[in-house]
Order: structure tokens, then sequence, then C-alpha cells
């Protein structure tokens, strides 16, 4: 073990008290990082703890409203992409960006490419310099090939080939791994470590614990925005860190309201999608919460998709009300009862450019049109009705959505939805991108809507609102159904572990 | 980890030449391969066609379309189109025809250059457009398509210049060769050799891929998207009046409706010669081959006494087959990485 990584050494990138705001939504409150020189910190948080806002920060991407920033002991703030990374600071993205029509060595050199005596790019030279680089990381690759088809892998060892050419001191990876198998995340360990043992300051973003203790000499916790602490590996345990990442007070925020739960209305069985995710089986009764939780990428969204018959399932069934339904066929989900809100609502929810009463009205427009033709009268009544009740804050019915705010578009996706009167919901990420009060609406909103006997499926990132809102909380990882809890069992530690894969000690 | 890696560069010595592999997955070889065969079989039929006058008026009648399809291939690369370069061109060879007439003992160099900037400034206001205000180039350059024909008509009305009103000399820059190949198209080669150095050669050159390939990455990566893009259309202008000048030494006739629908046959000549049409790959020089190719069938099938029209039949299978060939390469070589990298894991 390299014991080079003095605790007292300055640091070579150091953030404190970075505050970022977006509107009234805080994305970072308390921004606070501290980078040493050889050595691999990790950065643990649950989605939307701000962590991506923060490496955004350091990536020059966005610039903080206050704070403190140094790179080795000078004042910085970032215009721009090219100032952070003039100052010696890379960032290795989850999905780096490539182009596809270049060789390898030209994306690690392009805009620097090494020139002949003619002043014309030296091809060959470039290649050779690329190929040095990759002898360094110890990988094999032909720069000469084209980018076009590489493995996310692979494409990430080109971007860290260019952070070495570029000298980099600081190294950020962004969950680098989420999309690697075992081999190739052994491949970018070996990678990391050798850079380390070489001097570079490594800031590693992981939702896997197994590899943030294998890998990284300290680990830092962000909580709702917020730096909760740092600790050295080899002294803490995986339940620390998971208390540090969760520990708030759930109940406070979100009033648990009692509701009759009824009969059966949705039922999934074994239900798999290739590739994709596997055996997934649950039921939704009248009245209940069922909050699909997980990290990003689990394939919730997915299993939700294949439910409403957007994507095929490759196996088993889905039935309403012992009805079962035909695959891929989200006109059969909709006339059996479902309704789907989606996460993304600009590219899926809602038709941007058209009003407000046109948007409610989508999904009723063959009961109201007569001879092919659409009674607008109707529309706008319907539309007028849902969104008095969902209090949609709009000057009038003819207003397009796109002048909406992100609440309140979000409530247009919800009057759409619930003016076919659904027998199930599926509502994915109910609250992303919305304010805090607004927030609450919503969550009154579905609350409500269970307590009229709909049976509600919710896909939420967010630990508190799937502890707060949901009867029973089933947890994805990696395609398949890790952990099932109810209302009392669900706590943020269990909800955690099984989200992460990680094995729970004695308990 | 690190013995396998050095034993794998080790085994690939093959830095300065190019394997019998890489020479397959050239773009510009299909082009290339249809334009030898359509020169050979014509010849065997109709030995006539290659003797030193059918060569030349090969030549002559590709030049044209050589220049725009070289100018075009920078901007089609970055993810663009210029659908006006017929009209530039048409506006520039009227000019060129009415200055001759007032002025028939103006430079040859000089009267080069005029059209050349005003080619260029009609192609850069093409490029502010298009980078300005931030609409597709396709709908932008549609409407310039008009505008500048609108002019073209506006100015020159029913009137016609004919070569009569020209220098002598103007016009045999189009009778006389120079190691076998006419003067104009002498030209155009120069100018196609170094718009292809420039395209492969340097910074600005590649940065232009880079666009094309991804517009948002090249952004990141700190590439000025905007000045490039403007810049190959400003260079496109410069070519289409280059090429508006040398129309006018060509061809006897200039007018109202010169260079009409040019537009099109540009932008095949592009395809057929492998440059993809969403951006990011495809030469200069594959774009000009295409250019020769698409005149050769012309001239090959009158040759053999096909049909004339037939010709754009052909020029139409022509366009599907290499967009075809280009799409079944790309799947197959998607197909083969999977497979190579599923043994890897």
């Amino acid at each position: 073990m390299q014991v080079s990584t003095a605790p007292d050494s300055t640091p070579v990138l150091s953030l404190t008290g970075a505050l970022k705001t977006f509107g009234p939504v805080v994305a970072l409150a308390d921004g606070t990082i501290e980078l040493r020189a050889g050595e691999i910190l990790a950065l643990c948080g649950e989605n939307g703890a701000g962590k991506s806002t923060l490496v955004k920060i350091l990536a020059g991407v966005h610039s903080p409203d206050a704070g403190q920033f140094t790179v080795e002991g000078n004042q910085c703030s970032f215009k721009s992409v090219a100032d952070s990374k003039a100052m010696g600071i890379s960032v290795i993205y989850q999905e780096p960006t490539l182009f596809p029509d270049l060789s390898v060595a030209e994306n690690i050199f392009i805009g620097r490419q090494p020139k002949n005596r003619l002043g014309l790019i030296d091809h060959a030279l470039m290649r050779r310099n690329a190929a040095a680089l990759f002898v360094r990381l110890g990988v094999p690759m032909d720069p000469a090939r084209s980018a076009e088809g590489l493995s996310i892998a692979d494409q990430q060892l080109i971007e860290i080939a260019k952070a070495i050419s570029l000298d980099a001191k600081v190294l950020v990876m962004d969950e680098p791994t989420a999309a690697l198998s075992g081999s190739e995340v052994r491949r970018l360990f070996g990678v990391a470590r050798s850079l380390r043992d070489a001097g570079a300051a490594i800031l590693f973003i992981s939702h896997r614990f197994d590899e943030v203790f294998e890998l990284c000499d300290r680990i830092t916790v962000m909580r709702d925005g917020r730096y909760i602490g740092t600790h050295l590996t080899a002294t803490v345990s995986v339940e620390d860190i998971v208390r540090d990442m969760v520990g708030r007070d759930i109940d406070a925020l979100y009033p648990r309201t009692e509701t009759v739960i009824g009969e059966v209305v949705l039922s999934v069985d074994k239900l798999s999608r290739k590739g994709v995710f596997s055996n997934i089986s649950f039921e939704v009764r009248a009245g209940e919460i069922v909050a699909l939780a997980g990290l990003v990428g689990a394939g919730r969204t997915e299993v939700a998709r294949a439910i409403f018959g957007i994507d095929k399932s490759t196996s088993g069934h889905v039935t309403v009300h012992n009805t079962a339904l035909p695959v891929g066929n989200p006109r059969a989900a909709i006339a059996a009862g479902i309704g789907f809100v989606p996460e993304d609502r600009r590219k899926q929810g809602l038709v941007m450019d058209l009003s407000v009463a046109r948007n409610t009205a989508l999904t009723l427009r063959h009961k109201f049109s007569r001879f092919g033709l659409i009674n607008s009268r109707a529309e706008k009544q319907t539309a007028a009705t849902w969104s008095r009740k969902l209090q949609v804050k709009t000057s009038s019915m003819d207003q397009p959505v796109s002048t909406l705010s992100g609440g309140n578009q979000q409530k247009v996706v919800l009057a759409k939805w619930l003016a076919t009167e659904p027998q199930v919901l599926i509502i994915d990420e109910p609250t992303r991108g919305i304010d805090v009060g607004t927030k609450a609406e919503v969550h009154r909103l579905i609350n409500e809507l269970a307590g009229h006997g709909m049976a509600i499926l919710m896909i939420s990132s967010e630990l508190p609102e799937v502890l707060g809102m949901a009867d029973t909380v089933l947890v994805m990882h990696e395609g398949l159904i890790t952990a099932r809890l109810d209302r009392d069992s669900a706590s943020p530690e269990a909800v955690m572990h099984a989200a992460t894969g990680s094995k729970e000690k004695n308990s | 980890m690190s013995a396998p890696a050095i034993g794998t560069l080790n085994n690939s010595p093959k830095q300065g030449g190019k394997s019998a592999s890489a020479w397959l997955k050239l773009r510009e070889l299909p082009v290339t391969v249809a334009l030898v065969v359509l020169v050979v079989v014509t010849a065997v039929i109709n030995p006539l066609f290659l003797s030193p006058q059918g060569m030349k008026d090969l030549l002559l009648n590709a030049t044209i379309m050589m220049l725009l399809a070289a100018g075009q291939t920078m901007v089609i690369v970055t993810r663009n189109i210029d659908l006006s370069v017929g009209s530039i061109l048409g506006l520039v060879a009227f000019g060129t025809g009415s200055i001759f007439a007032a002025n028939p003992n103006m430079p040859i160099v000089l009267v080069v250059l005029i059209g050349m900037v005003f080619g260029a400034v009609l192609g850069s206001l093409n490029g502010l457009l298009t980078v300005w205000a931030k609409v597709p180039s396709l709908v932008i350059t549609l409407g310039t398509l008009y505008v500048f024909r609108g002019l073209n008509n506006a100015w020159a009305g029913p009137k016609q210049h004919f070569a009569g009103d020209r220098p002598q000399a103007f016009g045999n820059l189009s009778v006389n060769t120079v190691l076998g190949m006419p003067i104009i198209t002498l030209v155009a080669v120069i100018v196609v050799i170094i718009l292809a150095i420039f395209m492969i050669g340097s910074r600005p050159g590649r940065d232009l891929y880079a666009i094309g390939s991804d517009p948002e990455a090249a952004k990141l990566f700190g590439i000025n998207v905007s000045r490039r893009v403007f810049t190959a259309f400003l260079i496109n202008g410069a070519l289409a009046g280059l090429a508006g000048v040398l129309y006018a030494s060509r061809f006897n006739a200039v007018g109202a409706t010169t260079g009409s629908g040019l537009e099109l046959d540009v932008v095949a000549a592009a395809v057929v010669g492998g440059v993809a049409i969403f951006g990011g790959s495809g030469t200069v020089i594959g774009a000009t081959i295409g250019a020769i190719l698409l005149n050769t069938i012309t001239s090959s099938l009158t040759a053999l006494r096909v049909d004339k029209f037939w010709q754009q039949a052909i020029v139409g299978v022509l366009i599907i087959t290499a967009i075809l060939i280009d799409r079944l390469a790309s799947l197959r070589h998607a197909k083969n990485l999977r497979e190579k990298e599923g043994r890897n894991v």
C-alpha cells in the first residue's frame, strides 16, 4: 500500500461552501470538497444530493453563486470548460462524448494535433503519441481506428488518455463504472491506481460501496446539497456512510394518510425484457401506493414502459382486474384503465406548443371527436375542470404549456391522465425538477388519488419521497427486484442497501 | 495487465502505411471502382471514348461540377448543406459576361478574383444566416437559392451574354491544354488538391469533421463552431464564384437561368463520392471523383448510344446504391465490433 499520501499535504483542489441555485431551486447549498495529490477520494450521496452540480462546478460548466474555490492555492472562477481544463482538471463522464467519425488518436489530440515542418498535421506522429499514452495506461488500443462503435469502457480510456496528454492534475470520474462489466471495472481501477501513484488527484463518484471501499483512500459524503463529512476509508464502515447519506427526519415532511386498501388492480407476473430487467412480479391494490425505488439506471422506468406497452416485454404478463394486457400496446393499456405520467415531461408528456386545453384533452380526443373533428368546447370544459381541481396556474386554457412553470407543467400532465379516470396511475419521478411548494402539492394530490381508490405505482429516486408516500416499497438493482418492504420495515438504510446491491450486516 | 498490452502494440507495426483492410474501408473506394469499370467497359465497346479529344471532353464537362462538389463537401461535412450554389454560379457567370461586355480588356486574373469575391460574399450571407439565426442551412440556402436566382433574373432580364463578347484568351482557357488537360480543368484540379490538403492536414479542416460528427461535443471541446461553419460557407461560395467565371469561359451563353438546378447534381456527386449527408465523414477527393463519375455516365451512355432518358434514372440508382453500400458497411462494422468486444469480456 502506498503511504505517500500525507494527510496534511496541501490540497490540489479545494472548494468550500459553494452555493448554486437554479431559480428557486437550491441545487447545492454547501458544496465542499478537498482533493490532495496522490489520493483517490470518493464522493457519495443519494440522487439529488448535489454531486452532479458539484462536478459541473469543477468542470467549469456551472459557476457557483458563492463559495471559495482554489486550485493549487490559486483563487479560481471558471467561465467555461476550457478554463477548467487549463487549470489541469479533467472530467470523465459516465458516457463520454467522442467524435465517432474521427480516429481514436484524433479524438485525443483534436485542436492540438502535432504539426510537421510544412505546418500540416503529422498524422503518423499523432498516432505514435496516442499509442505511447495507451502504453502508459497499460491498455491495448489501436489509435488509428475510428471511435465509432467503441465500448463505453474504451471511450472512458480515451478520455483518460486525453487527460494525461493534457497533464491533468485532477481527474474527476462521474459514475464511470455504471455501464462497465466486471473486467472493465478492474482495468479502470488499475489505471486509476497507477495515475494516483504517479501523483494525480482523483475524485471518484460511485453508488457502489464495494468499489468505493476497494479503490478510495477517503470518502466524502453529501446530503441535500450539503457537505456532511469526510472519512478515511480504513476507519469507516459501509453502515457509517449509509447513515451519513440518509440521516434525516422523514416523517415530518410527509404526513401519512391512512387509506383503505382494496382488491388487486394491477398485477405484474414474472415480467422480463431481455438485457434490461427480469422476473419482475408485484401487485398494486386499489388505494395503495407502491413505490419503485432504486438508483438511476436500475431499470425502473423500463419496467413502467413495458407495463404500459411502450416497450415490448420478452416474457411475463401484466393483468388489470384479471384481464391480461396484450404485449406492446399502449392503447390497450389506456383502455384497460392505466395512466402513465412519464419522467421527461417535455419529451414524452406534453406537446409543448399546444395549449393547456389541447394537452389536457389529448388522451380523450376520441371521446371528444365527432366525424373525425374535435369538439373544442367540450375539450376546454374538461380541461378547465381538471385544471381547477389540480390548481394549475394558467391565465387561460389557450396558453401554450411551454410558457408554464415546471410544476404547473407536471400538473397538466397529471390532469391529462386523470381526465381519462384511470384505475391505475403509473407516475415516474413525480416531483423531479419542480419547486418545493409544488412538490408538497403533488404529494398531497397523489395521496388524495389513492384515497379515492386509485392504484398508484410511483417511481422515485428520492428516498424521502419513497419512504414518506409508499405503502409498499419495491427496490430494484440492476434489473432485479432486490427488496420488498412494507411501510413499517422500509428504512432508509434498508432501501439504500438493496438499491446499491451491498450486503447489510447484522440486521 | 501491462504485459499483454505491450505485446499487442509490438504486434502492430503498421504505423505508416495502410493495411489491405484499411484500404477496403476507404469511403472513396466504391465510387472509384465504379468510375474505372465504367470507363473500361465503355472504352472496350467504343474505343473513340478514350481518344485525346474524348478525354478532353470528359474532363471539360466535369470541371465545373468538380469545383462545386469539392466546396459542397466542406459544407456537408459540418452537417450543413448549401443549395444556393447553382444560383451563385449563375449570378457570377452573368456578372463575368457583363464585365467583359463592358470592358473587354479587363485582365482575366482580375475577373477571376472579382468572381470569387462576389461568390464569397454570397456564401458568407448563407453562413451568417445559418450561424446567427440558428435555422437549418437546408432552409436558409433554399431561401437564398430563390433570392439569388431572383436577383439574377432582375439583373439579366431576357438578356444573354455570348462568348463573342469575351476576349479570345478567356475562351481559350477551355480550349488549350497543358499536360493534356484543359486549363480550366487544371485550375479546378489544383483547387481541389489544396482543399483536400486543408481538410486532411489542417486543424481547422479537422475541426469541420468534428463539428459534423457531434456539434455539441465540438462546442465542449472548445471548437469555435460558428466561425468554422461560417468559413465553410464562405469558401464554398468563393468556389462557386470561381466555377461561375470558368462557366463563362466554357459555355457560349450566360443569362438569367445559368446554373439552374445544378445544386442537386452537386449534392448527388458528393453523396455518390462517399460524403455522409449527415456530416462527419467523406473527403473532397471522393466528392470530386463522384462529380467525374456522374459526368462520365452521361458521356458514356451517349457513346454507347443509350437513350438519354435513361441517364437520370441511372444516376438516381447510383445515389441510392451509394447510400445503401454505406449503410451496410457501417452495420457490418458495428456488428464486427460487438462480436470482437464480446470475446474480450
